[in-house]
């Protein structure tokens, strides 16, 4: 259960969020979209603990966020979501050497036998069983992020953030890991928070959808208000879009008011 | 085609780059001949035989004097200068570069301070290094440890602020404390910048090495070239010269050579599909 209570964020005068308010249940799928510069990856980097709230607060299942991130929460980011410098495999070792060795940061023994093997199997389920000996800069984007969101797992997080994941992937890359992400999903306990410029790809994945605008507009002052949730829509959950079909916008007054105001916000980022 | 769009191939890259040296070396003989055809005993330009013949002596004959060779008893005594001055500004690059970089609290405290240390013309230090230290070793490798410490400690420092910031964020979401992203991030990561620093380094520290040995020193490659000055000795000088850049290159290629084996991540050729 994530709980937020009048959450508000300014950068110096800028004021990016106007307070918000919301709850998501444990499990959500919730995804988020709104034009660039909407806040929404503010809020995303708000929820991981990178940037802190100007006010308000965030509670994960009745306790605050600390200030920083911590492993309760996952992050994939669109770039740079894995270790340059470690092999696939190391790289998905590496969250178990953190957990089990302070001093050295690398587990050894039995340890690292069932680190491995866990390591192993999540490969295996993402396809990259065949690429454990390589560096991410051999690997192709898709299976760069297939390696970023298989690493996150192996630390089972109670809510998995993710910013953008899929935006630089072609079309049938991404839909291969709109798969994958759906079943590691429904098989965890994971609430899913993903920001996506894909509208399609939020009503495809989301079993709630979130859109951020901007309501009120100064002309002579751009930055004084903020952004906020114009639209918070519950998606028929593990629905026809879930099975894999095409995502297909039932016929809801409000979905379409959505779909609309997001066709809007795609207009003004293609202008501007 | 346009200039720019024309590559050589291997072969024709090789005779290109060599070129410019056999040049030099003709336009060096035509210029040595002439002179020697009007002076014999010209001592400006010796000839390469002559050269040759010098270096030999430095390198194969035992000195009439002391017995010793005195071109490798200068060769090692410039080199263990050069690998403990290096050495330990490479230490403190990484110790102090690393923290500087990674921990803000510390690059408030020292950040400044480093940069105002890294201003001053290392060589203005040499007479307190002199006073200090006196004449003897430590004085000469601390006069390139202040000549390269600054520098190699800010390139560091500026190579951990410049890394992702997604990178330290996601090894936060891993549970790791600061200590555990500098062994399994930070260093690993910023290593290959670290031999690229010390091959910059290292030109810098050849020329505090040269200085020191020049002004006060009883052996060692810069010592002996200013010794056999007085003698206008260019047959020997010359041959030093060639043969301290020749160790500058190899020393170059070593640590290009560890970076390849120690960070392969880093050199490798483009993405594949």
């Amino acid at each position: 259960m994530i709980e937020i209570e009048h959450l508000r964020k300014d950068y110096g005068a800028v004021r990016v969020l106007e307070p918000l308010s919301l709850r998501l249940a444990e499990g959500t799928f919730c995804t988020i979209v709104g034009a660039s510069g909407c806040g929404k990856s503010t809020f995303l980097r708000l929820m991981l603990g990178d940037e802190q709230p100007t006010s308000g607060t965030i509670k994960l299942n009745g306790t605050p966020l600390a200030p920083e991130p911590g492993p309760d929460r996952g992050i994939v980011f669109q770039r740079y979501s894995v270790f340059p410098h470690l092999t696939v495999m190391q790289n998905m070792l590496l969250p178990a050497d953190i957990a089990g060795a302070p001093l050295l940061g690398r587990v050894r023994g039995g340890k690292r036998r069932d680190a491995e093997a866990r390591a192993r199997a999540l490969l295996v389920r993402c396809g990259l069983e065949a690429a454990r000996a390589r560096y991410p800069a051999q690997l192709s984007g898709g299976m760069q992020q297939r390696l970023a969101l298989a690493q996150t797992l192996m630390l089972q997080p109670r809510v998995l953030l993710l910013d953008e994941p899929f935006g630089a992937l072609d079309p049938g890359v991404r839909n291969d890991m709109h798969d994958l992400v759906l079943q590691i999903w429904r098989e965890s306990a994971m609430s899913v928070l993903m920001v996506t410029h894909d509208i399609k790809e939020a009503f495809k994945l989301g079993t709630r959808l979130l859109v951020f605008d901007k309501v009120r507009h100064d002309p002579h002052d751009p930055n004084r208000y903020g952004a906020t949730i114009t639209y918070d829509l519950p998606l028929s959950a593990t629905g026809a879009a879930h099975e894999g079909a095409e995502a297909s916008a039932p016929p809801d007054v409000a979905i379409a008011a959505a779909l609309d105001t997001t066709d809007r916000l795609k207009d003004r980022e293609f202008i501007s | 085609m346009r200039l720019i769009n024309k590559t050589p191939s291997r072969p024709v890259a090789v005779a290109l780059a060599a070129l410019p040296f056999v040049i030099a070396i003709i336009v060096y003989a035509w210029a040595s001949d002439a002179r020697l055809a009007v002076n014999p005993a010209d001592k400006l330009l010796p000839s390469l035989a002559r050269m040759g013949e010098a270096f030999w002596q430095m390198a194969f004959v035992p000195n009439r004097r002391t017995g010793e060779y005195l071109l490798w008893r200068d060769t090692v005594a410039s080199l263990y200068r050069l690998a403990m001055g290096v050495s330990i500004s490479a230490l403190m690059a990484i110790t102090i570069g690393t923290l500087l970089g990674f921990v803000p609290l510390l690059r408030a405290t020292l950040g400044s301070f480093v940069a105002a240390l890294s201003l001053i013309p290392p060589i203005t230090v040499l007479p307190i290094l002199f006073i200090t230290f006196g004449l003897g070793e430590v004085s000469k490798i601390a006069l390139i440890v202040v000549g390269t410490a600054p520098v190699m400690i800010r390139t560091i420092a500026q190579a951990v602020e410049d890394l992702p910031r997604e990178i330290v964020v996601k090894a936060q979401t891993f549970g790791a404390t600061t200590w555990q992203m500098i062994i399994r991030v930070v260093l690993p990561q910023i290593l290959p910048r670290l031999f690229l620093a010390i091959r910059f380094g290292l030109v810098p520290a050849w020329i505090f090495l040269i200085s020191a040995e020049a002004i006060a020193s009883t052996e060692g490659l810069g010592y002996r070239i200013f010794l056999v000055r007085r003698y206008l000795a260019m047959d020997i000088i010359l041959p030093y010269v060639a043969w301290i850049t020749l160790i500058a290159f190899l020393v170059d290629r070593v640590f290009l050579g560890l970076s390849r084996i120690l960070c392969p991540w880093a050199h490798l050729p483009a993405k594949a599909g």
